[in-house]
């Protein structure tokens, strides 16, 4: 049941996209208890544990930190996203439209496919430190930016080309084996972490706290790597998925619930994907540094190889192929939303083809917190365009989805909401050295704020005429 | 032959987890471990296609 509500919203069928979802469409909670749980379990738990590792966090940080960052997360589905899914029962990109117009969700769109082309190309970049080790391929190390070798390049470009080829064939196929190979990925994170823990000496709760302290997160940075606190914990874990809930991308899922409390059920995907997934990739990848002390290559398919055996590589595989796939096909979907007469075919390959050149560079794996984190910000201030429309229009005075009211395509204060948000961001980054983690929550009030200032002034509400 | 497959499925599950939980316990060597975790892997991806994301009434075995 959840297999094919997951599907049959990804995969965005004709149904319902420009009206609200009737009665009889309604879900239970048991499928968003499953597709929260499969989605958030997926490639990028096997380098964001690592890389936080990497960054030198505690492990007090990191456990209270995860925990007080996905409690945040979780709230902001089940308060902020879930209510107005429920009550508009609409998609992003519709009531986007509506309140924004069609020319601003032209770029809107053209932001996200090439966000999600990024992060496509960040998986197989992954998957590949898989594939390669039978070759005997050169990993890529921590500083990498640029591939190593010929041979990276070409194993790159060949798995972005069958990903690619997947891809066109369709979506439906790739589901269906996502939605199989879940419950087994999520076993495997349990057992990287029961087998990480023996390999570093573990075998009590004494000694589990002091080797989680001393050993797995003893607050030492890498060379080259800044180092993390509690903080960065708590907003990477909060907006790592900033586009999904604030950014209110998860609209579209959510709108199918039946009832806003629905929205809570995200917990089974972060505390399984975001706290068990992150803190057992992060013991791998420790295992992985007491075995090669100097070492600087980071390859989460040899790391899982290291000490799960081929289950642990082909999982990386896995888990890299199934996240690339329908993030390529999503990409497709937001292009075609900008030239809807190009057969599906082509901008699939279009987007493969851009994939597969981003994923040859590193630089994608080694700073993905950094650009998940760019990824939610580019699309927060649309969501907190959403927000702002929903909730303040009638009491501050402005006429809601003013696009729709008006009768354009385009809408000057949420463009200019998107925009200047963005250089509010920007600013804060440049002159005050504010973390690109830590933009998000100024960058969401500053986005309300423009945009009921301008709609105030731009769609003010007519005065009645019985007064 | 829906009910087969879950049994392998089951097995393959349990193939993954409890090598490593007895690793853990030190009574099992660690290419041991390896090996029963690849088999559990063939076993899921082997036998889990058969029941999970089929309908309730699609079974004719």
């Amino acid at each position: 049941m959840s297999n094919r509500f997951f599907k049959k919203i990804v995969a965005e069928t004709n149904e319902y996209e420009r009206t609200p979802i009737p009665d009889s469409s309604l879900k239970g909670s048991k499928s968003f208890l499953g597709m929260y749980a499969g989605e958030h379990t997926a490639g990028t738990e096997f380098v964001i544990g690592p890389l936080f590792v990497a960054h030198g966090v505690s492990a007090g940080d990191l456990v209270f930190g995860l925990l007080i960052g996905n409690f945040l997360a979780v709230l902001s589905w089940g308060l902020i996203t879930a209510p107005i899914a429920t009550s508009k029962r609409l998609t992003l990109y519709y009531q986007l439209e509506r309140i924004a117009g069609k020319n601003v969700v032209r770029w809107y769109n053209l932001v996200n496919a090439l966000m999600f082309c990024f992060l496509a190309g960040s998986m197989i970049a992954v998957s590949a430190t898989a594939v390669g080790i039978p070759f005997d391929l050169e990993m890529p190390t921590l500083t990498d930016w640029l591939p190593r070798t010929p041979g990276w390049i070409l194993t790159v470009l060949l798995m972005g080309a069958v990903i690619t080829l997947v891809a066109i064939q369709g979506y439906s196929q790739v589901s269906k084996f996502a939605n199989i190979m879940s419950p087994w990925m999520i076993l495997i994170f349990f057992a990287a972490a029961i087998v990480g823990l023996a390999q570093l000496g573990v075998n009590s709760a004494d000694s589990l706290i002091s080797v989680a302290q001393e050993v797995i997160w003893n607050g030492v940075p890498l060379p080259g790597m800044s180092r993390f606190s509690i903080w960065h914990i708590i907003f990477f874990a909060w907006f790592c998925n900033m586009a999904m809930h604030i950014g209110m991308s998860d609209l579209t899922i959510l709108r199918y619930a039946k009832s806003w409390k629905y929205g809570f059920t995200s917990f089974a995907g972060v505390y399984l994907g975001h706290f068990v997934a992150w803190i057992a990739s992060g013991i791998l990848y420790a295992v992985f540094l007491q075995a090669n002390a100097t070492s600087q290559e980071f390859a989460p398919g040899a790391i899982a190889y290291q000490t799960l055996g081929i289950a642990g590589a082909i999982c990386v595989v896995i888990a890299g192929w199934t996240t690339a796939n329908p993030t390529i096909y999503r990409a497709g979907l937001a292009l075609q939303g900008i030239f809807p007469k190009v057969q599906t075919w082509k901008i699939t390959a279009i987007v493969g083809g851009i994939t597969s050149i981003a994923a040859c560079f590193p630089a994608l794996v080694m700073k993905l917190l950094d650009f998940v984190a760019l990824y939610g910000l580019l699309l927060m201030p649309m969501g907190a365009v959403i927000f702002a429309d929903f909730y303040f229009s009638k009491k501050m005075g402005f006429q809601a989805e003013g696009a729709l009211s008006s009768g354009s395509n385009f809408s000057l204060p949420a463009l200019l909401s998107w925009v200047l948000t963005l250089g509010f961001c920007l600013g804060l980054n440049l002159m005050y050295g504010v973390e690109i983690f830590f933009l998000g929550l100024p960058g969401w009030f500053v986005a309300v704020a423009i945009f009921v200032i301008l709609s105030k002034l731009k769609y003010p509400t007519k005065p009645s005429l019985a007064l | 032959m829906k009910n087969l497959a879950k049994v392998f499925s089951l097995l393959g599950l349990l193939l993954t987890i409890v090598p490593p939980v007895l690793f853990f316990m030190g009574s099992m060597e660690m290419g041991t471990m390896k090996i029963a975790m690849g088999i559990g892997m063939v076993a899921w991806i082997a036998s889990a296609p058969f029941w999970i994301n089929k309908p309730a009434g699609s079974d004719q075995g």
